[in-house]
C-alpha cells in the first residue's frame, strides 16, 4: 500500500467527539502472536480498503476471560469481564467485529448476563456483509480454482452456528471447497479450545492437531483455510509435522481476501 | 376357583407396577438430591425440542445404520404397547380380544403389531451382531466391559423372547380359532389378521386342542409377566432411557452451545469487589449470616443440578459422544459416556446409602471426584462441544466436566502448572501470555 494505514484508538475516536461504525476487537493472539498479528494485519487492510470507520481499544483492550473461564476459573474470567464491559460501556460501543471465535463467543454470548451488550460479528460476518452492501470487492484472483478446504473452528461452527460466512467469502474467492467428513457442526477440534492451547496435553496416543491435520490432508488441499488464530496455529503446527509446509498452506480468509486483493 | 387366573393376573399387575412405582419415586428423589436449577423458560421451544428429539428421533439418524434401525424398535415398542392395553384388559377380565369388536379396524391393527413384531426381531439381531460381532469401536471402550455390555444383551434377550412369545401367543390363537376352540372360536369368525404368525400355525397342526391352549396360555402369560419384569428392569439399567429421554430434552439447555453458564455467586463477590463505595470490613447482613458459604463447582454428585442427574439417567451408553470426542479420538483417557456413567453410578450409590442408613447420608470416604472421575479426564476436554452435539437425547457430559474443573481450580487451586502461568499472565497483564499490556497495540505501527 502507498499509504501507511491508520489505525485509531476508541479513545482517539472519543477526544473527536466522534463514535466509529464499529469496533475492531482484536484479542490477545491478534494482538501478541505473530502468526495471527498477519491476521490483524490483513483485516485491517480489508477494513481501510472499504473504507469503514473502525477503532480498537489499543492498549485498554484485555483478555476477554475465554480461557481462564474453559480452565475452571470463574472468578478470574468475571474480573476480565467486568473491566472490559466497563470500558466499552464507557466508550458506548455498539457494534464489535472479531476476527478471534473465542473472543466472539465469550463477548456475544457471556458478556450480556454481566452487563455488556453489543451487536458482536466474527469477521467472516462482517466482510461477507460489507461486499453484500458493495464496499467491498473480491475476486478470485491467485485463489481461482484452488483445492481449498475450511477448518470450522469449534466456537464458530458447533457452538455458534455460524459456518455459511466463511464459505461463502471462499465462494468469492471462486475456489474449489471440498469439505472434510467432519465439518460444519459435526467438525473436529483444533486442540485448542477449552484452555488446552495454554497446557500440554494429557497423555494419549495423537495430539488432537495431528488427527485434524490428517483428515483435512485427506482431502488432498492447497490451502488449508481457518477463521480462528488458534486453530491457524494448530493446523500451521500439523502441517509443520507432517512436513507438508512447502505445498500446503494454511491461511485465515481474511488474509486470502486481502492478498486476493494484492493488499 | 372360575376366577383363580383373573385374580392372579391383577395381583401380577399390581405387583409389577406397584414396584415400578417404587423404583420411580427412588429415581426421582435421587435426581432431586442435584441442585437446584431452572428449566422452566420457554416452553413452546422445549415442547418442540421434546418433539423433535425424543418423539422424532431426528439426532438418531444422523447415523442411518443404527438410527433407522432404532426408529423401527422405538416405533414397534410403542406401537406393540397399544395391544399390551387389551391384554390387561383380556387379563382382568377373562376375556378374549375385547378389542375385536372393532372388526376390521381390529385385523389391520393386529396385523400391523405383526409386522412390526417381525421388524423388532430383525432389528434386534442386527443390534446384537453389532454388538457382539462386528468389531465397532464405540462397543468395545473398556467402560463397557462387565455390567454395561451384560446389560446392553440383556435387553436385547428380553426383545427377542418378548417378540417370540406374542408371535406364538398369534399363532396359537389363531389355531384355536380355526378349529372352533371354547372360548377362542367367535360367532363372527376369526377375529385379528396375523400375516406373520400364521405361518407358524401349522407347527399346532397335529396336537391336540389342550395342547395348544396349554401353549396359547404360556405364551400369553410369559409374554404379559415378561413385561411387567422388564419395566422393572429398567431403573436398573440404561434402559432407563425409552423413558427419561422425553423429560431430558424437554428440560435440556436451550442457548447456545458455547454459551457456559456465569456463576451468579461469583458475581456478586465480583462485584463487590469492584465496587468503590463497598465496606471491605462490612459486616455479612443479618439474613445472610446462617448461609453456608457458596461452593465453586462440584466435586460431588449432588454439587451437580437435578437435570444434569437427570442426565445421567438418561444415558443409554451409546457412545455417539465418545467416538466423537477429539480427546478420546486421540487416546486420551476421556471419555464422555464414562462421566455420565460414573454420574449415575455415584449418585446411586449416594441413594443407596441414604437408604441403607434410614433417610440420612451416612459420609463413605468418597466423592465423585478422583473417586468416580479422574481429574486426567477433566483437564483431556477441549470443551468443543461435539459430545453435546451427538448425544441424540440431549445430554450434556461438557457441562459436569465443567463444574468439576471449576472446583479444582477455585476451591483446590490445582489447575495444571501451565494453565496456572497462563491465568496469572491474565491477570497481571491481560493477556494467557506474558506479554506487556502497553504493547498490546504494537502492531499497529507495523503495518
Amino acid at each position: 500500500m502507498a499509504e501507511a494505514i491508520k489505525v485509531p484508538t476508541m479513545a482517539e475516536f472519543m477526544a473527536q467527539g466522534k463514535s466509529p461504525e464499529v469496533l475492531f476487537w482484536v484479542g490477545c493472539a491478534g494482538s501478541f502472536d505473530d502468526r495471527a498479528k498477519k491476521i490483524t494485519k490483513a483485516f485491517v487492510k480489508l477494513l481501510a480498503k472499504a473504507g469503514v470507520e473502525f477503532a480498537v481499544l489499543g492498549t485498554e483492550e484485555s483478555c476477554t476471560g475465554d480461557p481462564a473461564k474453559r480452565a475452571g476459573n470463574e472468578f478470574l474470567f468475571q474480573m476480565q469481564a467486568v473491566t472490559n464491559i466497563e470500558v466499552l460501556n464507557g466508550y458506548e460501543v455498539k457494534k464489535i467485529v472479531t476476527a478471534c471465535p473465542h473472543c466472539f463467543n465469550t463477548i456475544a454470548n457471556e458478556y450480556p448476563g454481566l452487563g455488556g451488550t453489543y451487536e458482536v460479528l466474527h469477521h467472516t460476518q462482517f466482510l461477507k456483509s460489507l461486499i453484500s452492501e458493495g464496499r467491498l470487492t473480491v475476486e478470485g484472483g491467485k485463489y481461482k480454482g484452488k483445492r481449498i478446504t475450511f477448518h470450522d473452528p469449534c466456537y464458530l461452527a458447533r457452538a455458534n452456528r455460524i459456518y455459511e460466512a466463511p464459505r461463502d467469502l471462499l465462494a468469492k474467492l471462486e475456489v474449489e471447497l471440498v469439505e472434510m467428513k467432519r465439518c460444519k457442526t459435526n467438525g473436529f477440534c483444533c486442540g485448542a479450545g477449552g484452555a488446552q492451547m495454554f497446557k500440554e496435553p494429557e497423555p494419549g496416543n495423537k495430539d488432537v492437531n495431528i488427527e485434524r491435520t490428517e483428515q483435512a490432508l485427506e482431502t488432498k488441499p492447497d490451502i488449508i483455510a481457518a477463521g480462528c488464530p488458534f486453530c491457524n496455529t494448530m493446523m500451521t503446527d500439523g502441517i509443520k509435522n507432517k512436513e507438508k509446509e512447502s505445498e500446503i498452506e494454511v491461511l485465515d480468509i481474511a488474509e486470502m481476501i486481502a492478498a486476493a486483493e494484492d493488499l | 376357583m372360575e376366577y383363580l387366573p383373573n385374580i392372579l393376573f391383577i395381583l401380577a399387575l399390581a405387583a409389577g407396577v406397584g414396584f415400578f412405582v417404587i423404583n420411580c419415586r427412588k429415581l426421582i428423589r435421587n435426581i432431586k438430591l442435584g441442585r437446584d436449577e431452572n428449566h422452566s423458560d420457554n416452553k413452546p421451544q422445549r415442547f418442540k425440542n421434546m418433539a423433535k428429539i425424543a418423539l422424532g428421533q431426528y439426532k438418531m439418524v444422523r447415523r442411518p445404520v443404527s438410527g433407522i434401525i432404532h426408529v423401527l424398535v422405538y416405533l414397534g415398542f410403542i406401537i406393540i404397547n397399544i395391544e399390551v392395553l387389551e391384554i390387561i384388559i383380556d387379563g382382568i377380565f377373562g376375556t378374549h380380544r375385547i378389542f375385536s369388536f372393532l372388526g376390521g379396524f381390529y385385523d389391520f391393527l393386529i396385523a400391523v403389531f405383526e409386522i412390526f413384531a417381525l421388524l423388532v426381531l430383525v432389528g434386534v439381531i442386527i443390534f446384537w451382531i453389532r454388538r457382539n460381532v462386528l468389531h465397532i469401536k464405540r462397543f468395545l471402550n473398556k467402560e463397557l466391559k462387565g455390567w454395561p455390555k451384560l446389560d446392553a444383551n440383556l435387553i436385547l434377550y428380553f426383545e427377542v423372547v418378548l417378540m417370540l412369545l406374542f408371535l406364538t401367543m398369534n399363532a396359537a390363537d389363531l389355531s384355536l380359532q380355526l378349529r372352533g376352540a371354547d372360548h377362542y372360536a367367535q360367532a363372527s369368525g376369526v377375529v385379528g389378521s396375523f400375516p406373520v404368525s400364521q405361518f407358524i400355525v401349522p407347527l399346532f397342526e397335529n396336537m391336540d386342542t389342550a395342547s395348544v391352549i396349554l401353549i396359547e396360555r404360556a405364551a400369553w402369560w410369559i409374554h404379559i409377566l415378561g413385561i411387567l419384569v422388564f419395566l422393572n428392569y429398567l431403573y436398573y439399567s440404561k434402559h432407563l432411557h425409552i423413558l427419561l429421554a422425553f423429560p431430558n430434552t424437554y428440560f435440556a439447555r436451550l442457548k447456545p452451545q458455547g454459551e457456559f453458564d456465569n456463576l451468579e455467586a461469583v458475581t456478586n463477590e465480583v462485584k463487590l469487589m469492584m465496587d468503590p463505595d463497598a465496606d471491605p470490613y462490612a459486616m455479612p447482613a443479618e439474613e445472610e449470616s446462617d448461609e453456608v458459604p457458596a461452593k465453586f463447582g462440584a466435586s460431588e454428585a449432588t454439587d451437580l443440578s437435578w437435570a444434569q442427574l437427570l442426565n445421567a439417567y438418561t444415558c443409554t451408553e451409546c457412545g455417539r459422544c465418545t467416538s466423537e470426542c477429539p480427546a478420546h479420538q486421540t487416546g486420551k483417557k476421556l471419555s464422555p459416556r464414562r462421566i455420565m456413567m460414573a454420574t449415575r453410578d455415584r449418585i446411586e450409590d449416594i441413594g443407596k446409602n441414604i437408604d441403607a442408613n434410614k433417610g440420612e447420608f451416612k459420609e463413605d470416604g468418597k466423592q465423585l471426584l478422583d473417586d468416580y472421575i479422574t481429574r486426567e479426564e477433566l483437564w483431556a476436554c477441549t470443551t468443543c462441544n461435539a459430545c453435546v452435539e451427538a448425544c441424540p437425547v440431549g445430554i450434556n457430559p461438557l457441562s459436569i466436566i465443567m463444574d468439576m474443573r471449576q472446583y479444582l481450580v477455585m476451591e483446590q487451586s490445582a489447575a495444571p502448572s501451565d494453565l496456572n502461568n497462563a491465568m496469572t499472565n491474565i491477570e497481571n497483564n491481560a493477556a494467557p501470555w506474558p506479554f506487556n499490556q502497553m504493547d498490546r497495540a504494537n502492531w499497529i505501527n507495523e503495518i
